[in-house]
């Protein structure tokens, strides 16, 4: 079988805070096969985004990696010098991120902004990079695209913002992209017509990408493979048809009874009863126990392994015991 | 009708964002106006061999305190009068622009590129760099400016070029307070993030994506520090250790009428005015340029 384009194992990135290191994202480990989609799901603060930071390697201070391998493309990304990394960023893997506003430099015009990127990684200059832009504009669905290069961000609405930022995205032709929540910040009219751009140009350019979000109405239209996170780690890891059909951990299963249904009063929502863990001292074992309303005596003693089963799917329950086919320990604490 | 709106493209009418700026500019009368006087201040330092009417340090024995021309005792080829060894106030003014403009230029781009250069180093990379400049910084505000500055001019005695640097001296703290803020909250921007994101180096990020975003700022301070230049030029000038006398400079003008000022109230009051109308006017064009550059009034 050919290799996937991006495999994660072992990732570990802490934030060195004044009450102690912090683990934001703990052994985490996906693979992306190409020209799929995977979402990363979970709620604020599980470590989305830090894991997105850590495989483009933008993590800042004080967050450090200090685990794992990042292969992309067959290259540990964690194992490269900056310089070799900054020429694949932008040029083979992008990312989009939530608010399009804060992440377009307010100081220029758009068009400045996505020949920049061109002109950085030696794609296209001068007058052959403004029509590229304007292209890539009208690609997006911009009407008067050259018009639209001589705006400042602080001229376009949100959803035009955000066809600017996936247009810089896809400027240099990357086959990664990673997109951070690119429809909270918008209208949800916008949010379908965000999406659908990013689906078709993922079809049409043969991308893969990874989608960070916490709506699972979003999942279940535009990804292959989903990826749970909580706490810092991953809790479940399935295809998404499987995942919506019969949820393996009780964390995904209490995400999707928070969804109301429209047109079917007769589902109750239940939320997921208490708060998300503090990461500076988090419980000791299996992070959900304390919200679990299957918790036994062991979630508290020591922290479930990654129980295999049936399809390629990955749960961290006890409760998967029975149906495994082999479990991965995570390694005694304090190593 | 529809023909009308189906012409009307959004971008009509929309001018370039700099010339917006200008535009503001202009349109803001009180800043036109300080515009226009310092150009002609400017004018004066530029041409003054051609529009003074004497030589600034020929003394004229015979016309000795002479009053202005129109006050009785007047002399018509002394216009404003003349000072205490007979030289003409009003070709002591035109030359006297030259010192206070110069110097004030020299000292606000040396203090911008310094202060601004450290403040946004200090800025983006912080750490150890940030904290020894910003204790240096801390310690040169607690310094009182005059008697650095006494301290430097006894040293060096009347010279141009020790006079700038002992004005650029603390000059720098206050752009790189205000660069290294900016910088600060830049580094945090997501918009720097996702520059990294798309491959762009430190330098590059430094320079093209941060520097832009805290040059108005920056101008409007330069700016505003020219005036209180121009003004701590006059006063160490007036104390007698700013310009050497042999330049005629308005501070020492002041301080040469101030004897006189009961009996010859012009030597020491036409110069002062010059110096008044000089900074009033740089400091309302810096409060427009405040304006004009203010991105919540270019919508």
């Amino acid at each position: 079988m050919e290799r996937p384009l991006l495999e994660v194992a072992g990732l570990r990135t802490w934030f060195d805070t004044y009450r102690g290191p912090l683990v934001a994202a703990d052994r985490v480990s996906f693979e992306l096969r190409r020209g799929e989609t995977l979402a990363l799901v979970g709620e604020s603060g599980c470590g989305k985004s830090v894991t997105a930071t850590s495989i483009m390697r933008l993590v800042r201070r004080p967050g450090l990696i200090t685990h794992g391998q990042v292969f992309f493309r067959g290259e540990d990304l964690l194992r490269l010098p900056e310089r070799a990394m900054r020429r694949l960023r932008g040029r083979r893997m992008a990312m989009v991120f939530q608010d399009p506003l804060s992440t377009l430099n307010p100081a220029f015009t758009v068009g400045s902004q996505i020949t920049e990127s061109l002109r950085v990684h030696g794609v296209a200059r001068g007058r052959a990079a403004r029509d590229q832009a304007a292209e890539l504009l009208a690609a997006m669905g911009l009407p008067s695209p050259r018009e639209r290069l001589r705006s400042y961000p602080h001229e376009l609405s949100g959803g035009m913002r955000q066809r600017v930022m996936i247009a810089i995205a896809v400027s240099c032709s990357p086959e990664l992209i990673i997109a951070d929540e690119p429809t909270t910040a918008l209208d949800v009219t916008l949010q379908a017509q965000i999406m659908e751009l990013l689906a078709s140009i993922r079809t049409k350019r043969g991308l893969s990408m990874i989608l960070i979000t916490h709506d699972l109405g979003l999942v279940s239209r535009f990804c292959d493979r989903a990826a749970v996170m909580y706490a810092g780690r991953i809790v479940e890891y399935a295809t998404v048809p499987e995942l919506l059909a019969r949820p393996l951990h009780p964390y995904t299963e209490g995400l999707l009874k928070c969804i109301p249904r429209l047109g079917r009063p007769d589902i109750p929502v239940t939320p997921i009863e208490g708060a998300v863990p503090d990461l500076a001292s988090p419980p000791p074992a299996c992070r959900f126990a304390p919200r679990c309303p299957y918790v036994m005596a062991r979630c508290e003693e020591r922290e479930p392994p990654d129980y295999r089963l049936a399809g390629g799917r990955l749960a961290r329950c006890y409760l998967r015991e029975g149906e495994s086919e082999d479990a991965l320990w995570p390694p005694e604490e304090g190593t | 009708m529809a023909q009308s709106l189906a012409d009307n493209r959004p971008d009509e009418g929309r001018a370039d964002a700099r010339l917006g700026t200008m535009r503001l500019l202009v349109g803001n009368r009180v800043a036109l106006a300080s515009g226009v006087l310092i150009l002609v201040f400017l004018a004066m330092g530029l041409f003054a061999p051609w529009l003074a009417p004497h030589d600034p340090n020929q003394q004229h024995p015979d016309a000795i305190r002479a009053a202005p021309a129109w006050q009785s005792g007047g002399n018509s080829t002394f216009l404003l009068g003349t000072d205490g060894l007979g030289r003409d106030l009003l070709s002591r003014i035109i030359y006297g622009a030259r010192v206070s403009i110069a110097l004030g230029v020299a000292v606000v781009l040396l203090t911008m590129v310094v202060g601004s250069g450290l403040g946004l180093l200090a800025g983006y990379f912080g750490g150890w760099l940030d904290g020894v400049l910003s204790r240096v910084v801390d310690s040169l505000l607690a310094f009182p400016f005059l008697v650095l500055a006494l301290a430097v001019m006894a040293a060096t005695g009347p010279d141009l070029a020790a006079l700038v640097l002992a004005l650029a001296f603390k000059g720098w703290v206050d752009f790189y307070r205000v660069s290294r803020g900016d910088a600060l909250a830049a580094r945090q921007a997501d918009y720097v993030m996702a520059a990294r994101g798309l491959g762009a180096s430190t330098p590059h990020l430094l320079l093209c994506e941060i520097l832009p975003n805290i040059v108005p700022p920056i101008i409007v301070l330069a700016a505003l520090r020219m005036a209180t230049i121009i003004i701590a030029e006059a006063s160490l000038s007036f104390l007698g250790i700013g310009v050497p006398p042999s330049i005629p400079a308005w501070g020492t003008m002041v301080a040469d009428g101030r004897a006189d000022i009961a009996t010859a109230w012009w030597i020491a009051t036409f110069p002062g005015l010059a110096i008044l109308l000089l900074v009033l006017s740089v400091n309302l064009l810096g409060e427009g340029l405040r304006d004009a550059l203010d991105p919540r009034m270019s919508l």
